[in-house]
């Protein structure tokens, strides 16, 4: 057989095109394209969030809870406007978790920024440390989850969280909280909150990728967890994390 | 936007407490069965002779309270069908998952044993004198074993005496262990401190003691009996040192909390001043520490006449009970009034004919002494005058 010099170019662009889409698709969902044989110990998820990119909109609230059917008034995720004056003392609201965005800026001449929040899935999580069966658990590629079917409903986990991320489900009765979209991951896609980020200040992260850039972001950005003091192993880092933020 | 009844920022999630009412009663209901039988074994183990006719009663008084102590969790749980699962499937790391088999060791292995060998002389002889359902209920409760020989009982004694002995850990274990499930949230700074359960334990005798003195008391009254003042003065005394250690105790952990001011301070401290300040300050404190630790400074001071002193302990045994109820609310409830963003407080909002309402608590409140009565029919505390023969342990 063969090729033209005109077959070549279009062969070469044909691979060019699908190599850029597959590395855009790698960096969006930081995880490995869906496949039918996702092994467990080849992840170790987490979530990168960048501050300045936040721009408070809640969009991923609402993404988060039609995706996950997050009942009223209860938030896997939600945001924080943070306004902080000379006095670093912060001023802090969270309207209905920024599900319908946030009122006008009121403070004036202040710092003014967005945290969204969510599950850290801490290494170390005192939720899994105090559930009396073991109903909530880590996965092996990191994901703090619930079982629901199990779960006593005790809310011992509630208490433990210093995060304040979970809350008892009003139907099921059981503790819920963020899963990381799992079942979404799991098929190589990004979280419902990332994918409606309009201004990727949320990243999923696979730390046991090599080929995820978080690694070199860790390398050359300063970040920082909430409550380091906890000690909880928590896996949201935050770039450009202001001291004020609780 | 404004949310009824919270104050600046609490995280999203924070606004209904998880830890209502029932979860007070916990704590108390279970301190109460650690207190009676601590101060039982007084008696039993430490030989104090005074407090010999609550012998019997601290027993049945820290059965009744213990049957009860599971139900307040129990009737919390979002499912409660699945409280099965913590004896088959327990999670070793967590403190929770120990309860059951805390729970049950206490009941089991020291309380219904002691409880069983004290009074299987009197069951033998109700066995052998009642008839009908009485006789049933009775031969049943003897477990087959009729021998009440001298040297049956003092192997009865002997066995109840390592019972005891193994028993006031146990208690100890019971509620320290109730203690150290708050004290280890480390999240929440309110219940993160290691004095958690140390404080939690001698509350818990305080509570207990008091709580068998009132009902030794009202007993007394209700069967027209003399009230004995010795026993009465020594369970005074001892409730007078247990109370000033509690009392040091919390003392010591505000003092080091204020002197520390760690981050959380601020925002505790300003809890404690508003939404906590009738409840801690007013109840607990003042009207409930402070005027039970004067009362019974003063009986310790001054040769008040009987009829004075047995007042006086009936006033301050009401308060310290009514103190530590306080005190298990102001824990529980007051743990969970400020965000763990130390931003913003949320409120309790008390409910009354809901599963975790007042009602239901006052009916649980309630529930211990009608299982009281029911045993102390069943198995008379006090010695009746065809029953003082073979009634009691024997002792020298």
């Amino acid at each position: 057989m063969e090729l033209s010099r005109r077959d070549l170019f279009a062969a070469g662009g044909k691979l060019l095109i699908l190599a850029s889409v597959g590395a855009t698709l790698e960096q969006i969902t930081g995880a490995a394209p869906p496949s039918d044989a996702y092994n467990l110990a080849d992840h170790w998820w987490g979530m990168l969030v960048d501050i300045d990119k936040c721009i408070g909109c809640g969009n991923c609230v609402r993404a988060c809870s039609k995706e996950n059917q997050v009942p009223a008034g209860y938030f896997r995720t939600w945001v924080e406007r943070y306004q902080v004056g000379e006095d670093q003392q912060p001023h802090v609201d969270s309207p209905n978790g920024d599900i319908d965005g946030f009122p006008a800026d009121t403070r004036g001449d202040v710092k003014s920024f967005f945290v969204p929040k969510l599950c850290n899935h801490c290494a170390e999580s005192p939720c899994v440390q105090v559930c009396p069966v073991g109903a909530t658990f880590v996965s092996p590629d990191g994901v703090v989850l619930v079982d629901k079917n199990y779960c006593l409903g005790c809310r011992y986990c509630i208490q433990a969280c210093p995060y304040g991320c979970r809350y008892l489900h009003p139907e099921t009765h059981t503790a819920d909280k963020c899963t990381l979209c799992y079942h979404r991951i799991t098929q190589g896609l990004t979280t419902a909150c990332c994918e409606a980020c309009p201004t990727g200040a949320r990243q999923l992260v696979d730390f046991k990728n090599p080929k995820d850039p978080v690694h070199e972001y860790l390398r050359h950005n300063k970040v920082q967890v909430l409550k380091p003091y906890m000690a909880t192993g928590a896996k949201v880092y935050y770039h450009d994390l202001d001291g004020s933020v609780r | 936007m404004m949310i009824p009844g919270v104050d600046g920022f609490i995280y999203p999630n924070e606004g209904e407490l998880q830890w209502s009412l029932l979860i007070v009663l916990y704590p108390y209901i279970t301190g109460l069965v650690a207190g009676a039988f601590i101060l039982a074994s007084l008696e039993r183990v430490f030989k104090v002779d005074a407090v010999r006719p609550t012998y019997r009663l601290a027993l049945l008084t820290a059965l009744a309270f213990l049957l009860v102590a599971p139900l307040p969790l129990q009737l919390h749980l979002g499912h409660p069908e699945r409280s099965i699962e913590m004896y088959l499937t327990p999670h070793s790391s967590s403190a929770m998952a120990m309860f059951g088999f805390v729970y049950l060791w206490y009941l089991m292995a020291v309380l219904l044993l002691e409880i069983w060998l004290e009074f299987r002389a009197d069951i033998v002889r109700m066995a052998q004198t009642t008839s009908g359902w009485k006789r049933l209920v009775y031969k049943a409760l003897t477990l087959g074993s009729m021998n009440v020989s001298p040297a049956a009982r003092r192997i009865d004694d002997k066995v109840g005496f390592a019972v005891t002995v193994i028993g006031i850990p146990s208690a100890f274990l019971l509620h320290g262990y109730v203690g150290f499930i708050f004290g280890s949230v480390k999240a929440n700074p309110w219940w993160s401190t290691p004095l958690m359960p140390v404080v939690f334990l001698f509350s818990a005798m305080a509570s207990g003691i008091a709580g068998v003195m009132l009902l030794y008391m009202v007993s007394m009254k209700a069967k027209k009996m003399t009230i004995d003042m010795p026993c009465v003065d020594t369970i005074a005394k001892y409730l007078f040192y247990t109370f000033v250690i509690d009392f040091s105790l919390e003392m010591l952990d505000l003092v080091h909390r204020t002197y520390e001011a760690g981050e959380s301070f601020r925002s505790l401290d300003f809890m404690v001043h508003t939404r906590l300040w009738v409840s801690q300050v007013i109840v607990q404190i003042c009207l409930c520490t402070l005027v039970p630790l004067a009362l019974l400074a003063l009986t310790q001071l001054f040769p008040f006449k009987a009829a004075v002193r047995r007042a006086m302990y009936f006033v301050s045994s009401l308060l310290v009970m009514v103190g530590i109820f306080a005190m298990r609310w102001n824990v529980v409830i007051g743990g969970q009034l400020f965000s763990k963003s130390f931003l913003g407080y949320t409120s309790f909002k008390l409910e009354f004919a809901a599963r975790e309402g007042l009602f239901t608590a006052i009916g649980l409140m309630i529930l211990p002494f009608v299982i009281f009565v029911v045993l102390v029919k069943l198995l008379p505390p006090w010695p009746e005058p065809e029953a003082t023969v073979g009634v009691g342990h024997a002792r020298p």
